[in-house]
């Protein structure tokens, strides 16, 4: 893509339960994830983004065009930003058969810059078999696969995904997973997406906007948002990194992959992904413990050297959180205060990371 | 009075021999009568101690009630054909029927104090004139009458409008929709002169006379409230409220 | 029993009233049923009680005003004479403002539910598909509020063709003018033609049956497609 499409915004609403004023600026490319606890503001941001809520004020800029800036009296229309929304419930028109519903997106497409034919959306979504199908007799899966494929073909140069999985059962879910997985290569659009799963989120984001109380707490790089101590997320009981790593080899023998990443390498249970493919690995900080010394006694099978980069103090009083340097990429360790002590822990100490459970998408 | 009592109250009626107390009379009356009407109540309880209960309404539908049995005691009607059509299917008490006030047509028009001729009936050919339905009302037959007995029949053919009743016509020049109308004296005057707007009272040999006709229905027939009621309409006293209020009488 | 050319203006011309109400009526009320639907305005609730005055008002209320206020020295009256129209009351075209007024709330309501049962988020989605709101309109929330167009159309013709007495009080009986058939009805029976009369009524009935038949079938089959 030639043109910078990265999305600044800086909006506020007044709404009877809340007061939202959010301000990021986010990639050009790849996942964006709204995240927060419900009632924290991410859809109202995505609406405003959207220029849904007419009472938001605020200047919304995707690259070099301006789609909203009150100080200055721009405020382009819904209809005439460049986007496709997804919304939480799929919202198809029920008056019209899925192709109609696909070709009414089509005819009024803004912008043939990165064309999205008919054929390829319906192909992406796997919704060749239902075109001729009302909605009122599709599951909640396919509608939602539906809902996608229709802004899509509105050619959006900004997706806006509002909660897409959360009236889809486990099942769909997976399934639509791994297609939006291949939508930001396909696209080479921004898209944002609204979720508070952590497990959509790990998968799916390249990059975190962290939200509580209608604020932005926090916006950057997944892992870095996810590794911050000064955030709430690290405290969680899912706290944990999200490290990018690609497949090097696998061991059929022995049922095991071999995974490298900026700091080393971690086998894992068989990936079924080529060698080469971009993985994506969970480590949440309770699968991980800390020794002083190349444990060879343990059966631990993944041990990595790290730094200490800090140590902070956990909700649970018993416990600590440490965070560790692996090579480029950051890792958390949630240990006992009592370790902490035994090994006298403290920032810059060269230690080993022994990972116990790896989760690789 | 409780619906339930009335089967005690007419079986004491017809059981006893000595003249009855005060009782109830319903009168179901023709809308252009409720007035003088109203007036004789108090005059007849002082007199002979019954209450009237009126009931008002269009001729004809008090015509298709009574037919089915409605429960009306003496029936004023707003013309002559309905009661005699009543006494023909024998719904009346047999020699009740009279000829109670004799209804006078006025041309009228709302402004006070101005002329009123029947040549101004042509006048401005952009106004309309207000009669009753011919078809339906008895004033509006007679208005048909003298309209034809002046020549205007045709003149003034695309410019009537009908009233259903007498008191709709009378409201479409009382709110100006019409310049004029044919109206009944009885609404447009008190003792003989216009008592709203401007008259001109027109003469009864230019149209058929508006006999009102009053019957006592067969369900009053041992009722003496009611025939005393009919007695007192015939009275000197009755007469003279009657015409007071534009009618004249036999 | 024959029906009498009397009867026959007088069928022409209450369907012509009626066919020429529901179309205004359409007209006029899909953006009132919206305004309705859609403000947020205070005086809201006002408006929504103006429209539905008609339905509790008895129709001789409602025609005796529109007499006062349509007639030569009323407020509407002298408006329609400055601009050329004359007075309204005993045309046809008094009685067509009259019947706007009477049949409202049986147009507006039906398409003001449709619209609140559809909500916002159709045109939410239909603006972020590119749709200008004219076009969203018509081609999201016009097919969706079909059923209620249907009812409100039905309805407000039917309701137009019964009315009487509004037209009683405004219409002054004129043939092929304001001379509808409830009127005529009524004329008749009050002339004691019960005969004519019943013809006339008998045909009211079957009309009015077989237009809600039409409705409920038509509607049926919308809904099993």
């Amino acid at each position: 893509m030639s043109r910078d499409d990265a999305l600044h915004f800086s909006v506020a609403i007044d709404l009877p339960q809340l007061r939202v004023e959010a301000e990021a600026a986010l990639p050009a490319r790849g996942v964006t994830a709204l995240f927060g606890p419900s009632g924290s503001g991410k859809t109202t941001v995505l609406r405003l983004l959207a220029g849904l809520e007419t009472h938001g004020r605020g200047r919304i800029a995707l690259g070099e065009s301006v789609w909203q800036d009150d100080a200055n009296g721009i405020r382009l229309p819904t209809h005439r930003r460049p986007i496709g929304y997804v919304f939480q419930e799929a919202s198809l028109f029920a008056h019209l058969t899925v192709r109609d519903n696909l070709a009414f997106a089509l005819k009024r497409a803004r912008t043939t810059e990165h064309p999205v034919g008919f054929d390829d959306a319906v192909a992406w979504l796997a919704i060749d078999h239902l075109l001729d199908r009302r909605p009122e007799r599709l599951s909640g899966g396919e509608r939602q696969r539906v809902a996608i494929a229709r802004a899509l073909l509105a050619q959006p140069r900004l997706l806006l995904m509002d909660e897409p999985l959360s009236a889809v059962d486990a099942d769909g879910r997976d399934a639509i997973l791994d297609t939006l997985e291949q939508l930001p290569e396909r696209l080479g659009i921004p898209i944002v997406y609204v979720s508070h799963s952590i497990e959509e989120v790990s998968r799916l984001a390249d990059h975190l906007v962290l939200m509580s109380a209608g604020r932005v707490l926090a916006s950057g790089p997944l892992n870095t948002v996810f590794t911050r101590c000064d955030l709430p997320l690290a405290h969680g009981a899912h706290a944990g990194a999200v490290l990018q790593a690609r497949v090097a080899e696998h061991r059929d023998t022995e049922h095991l992959s071999c995974l490298r990443f900026d700091g080393g390498q971690l086998l894992v249970s068989t990936v079924g992904r080529p060698v080469g493919a971009a993985v994506r690995v969970r480590i949440t900080a309770r699968d991980v413990a800390i020794a002083l010394s190349a444990p060879t006694d343990s059966s631990v099978v993944n041990h990595l050297r790290a730094v200490i980069s800090a140590i902070s103090d956990d909700p649970n009083p018993g416990h600590c959180l440490v965070t560790l340097q692996v090579g480029a990429a950051v890792l958390l360790a949630r240990i006992t205060v009592h370790s902490c002590h035994r090994l006298a822990l403290a920032p810059g100490m060269a230690v080993w990371a022994l990972v116990k459970g790896v989760a690789v998408r | 009075m409780p619906a339930r009592l009335r089967p005690t109250i007419f079986a004491v009626l017809l059981t006893s021999t000595v003249p009855v107390a005060a009782a109830e009379l319903t009168v179901a009356v023709a809308s252009n009568f409720v007035k003088p009407l109203e007036a004789m109540a108090p005059v007849f309880a002082a007199a002979a101690g019954h209450q009237l209960k009126l009931s008002t309404g269009a001729t004809g539908k008090f015509y298709a009630q009574i037919q089915r049995g409605a429960p009306f005691d003496v029936f004023l009607s707003a013309d002559e054909k309905r009661p005699a059509l009543l006494e023909s299917e024998g719904r009346t008490v047999a020699g009740s029927r009279f000829v109670y006030a004799i209804g006078r047509l006025a041309l009228w028009r709302p402004e006070p104090g101005q002329a009123v001729r029947p040549d101004m009936l042509t006048a401005d050919p952009a106004t309309r004139i207000a009669i009753a339905n011919p078809k339906t009302a008895p004033y509006g037959a007679a208005a048909e009458a003298v309209i034809a007995h002046l020549g205007l029949t045709e003149a003034l053919k695309a410019r009537l409008v009908q009233g259903e009743n007498i008191a709709q016509t009378y409201q479409f020049v009382a709110t100006g929709n019409a310049a004029m109308g044919f109206v009944a004296w009885s609404q447009v005057s008190r003792d003989g002169a216009a008592a709203s707007g401007s008259a001109w009272l027109v003469p009864a040999d230019l149209h058929p006379p508006i006999r009102q006709s009053a019957v006592i229905l067969t369900r009053a027939a041992d009722n003496p409230a009611a025939h005393a009621f009919a007695a007192f309409l015939k009275s000197e006293a009755a007469r003279k409220i009657i015409q007071q209020h534009g009618y004249d009488t036999e | 029993m024959t029906p009498t050319p009397a009867d026959l203006d007088a069928i022409w011309l209450t369907l012509r009233l009626a066919g020429t109400v529901t179309v205004l009526l359409l007209l006029l009320g899909t953006p009132l049923a919206w305004w309705l639907a859609h403000s947020r305005a205070r005086w809201r609730g006002v408006v929504n009680a103006l429209v539905a005055l008609p339905l509790i008002l008895p129709p001789t209320v409602l025609g005796f005003y529109l007499l006062v206020a349509l007639g030569p020295d009323g407020p509407l009256g002298q408006l329609t004479r400055s601009i050329g129209l004359g007075a309204l009351p005993f045309t046809f075209a008094g009685l067509v403002v009259g019947s706007l007024i009477y049949s409202l709330p049986f147009v507006v309501q039906p398409i003001r539910d449709a619209f609140i049962a559809i909500g916002p988020r159709p045109l939410e989605v239909a603006a972020t598909l590119g749709a200008r709101p004219l076009d969203a309109f018509f081609s999201v929330v016009l097919p969706l509020a079909r059923p209620g167009f249907l009812t409100a159309t039905v309805l407000g013709f039917a309701h137009t063709v019964g009315e009487f007495g509004v037209v009683l009080m405004i219409g002054g009986n004129i043939p092929g003018e304001t001379r509808v058939v409830a009127i005529q009805i009524y004329d008749h029976v009050e002339a004691l033609e019960y005969a004519q009369a019943h013809w006339l009524a008998g045909g009211l009935l079957l009309f009015s049956f077989a237009v809600l038949l039409a409705l409920h079938t038509l509607n049926d089959r919308q809904a099993r497609r």
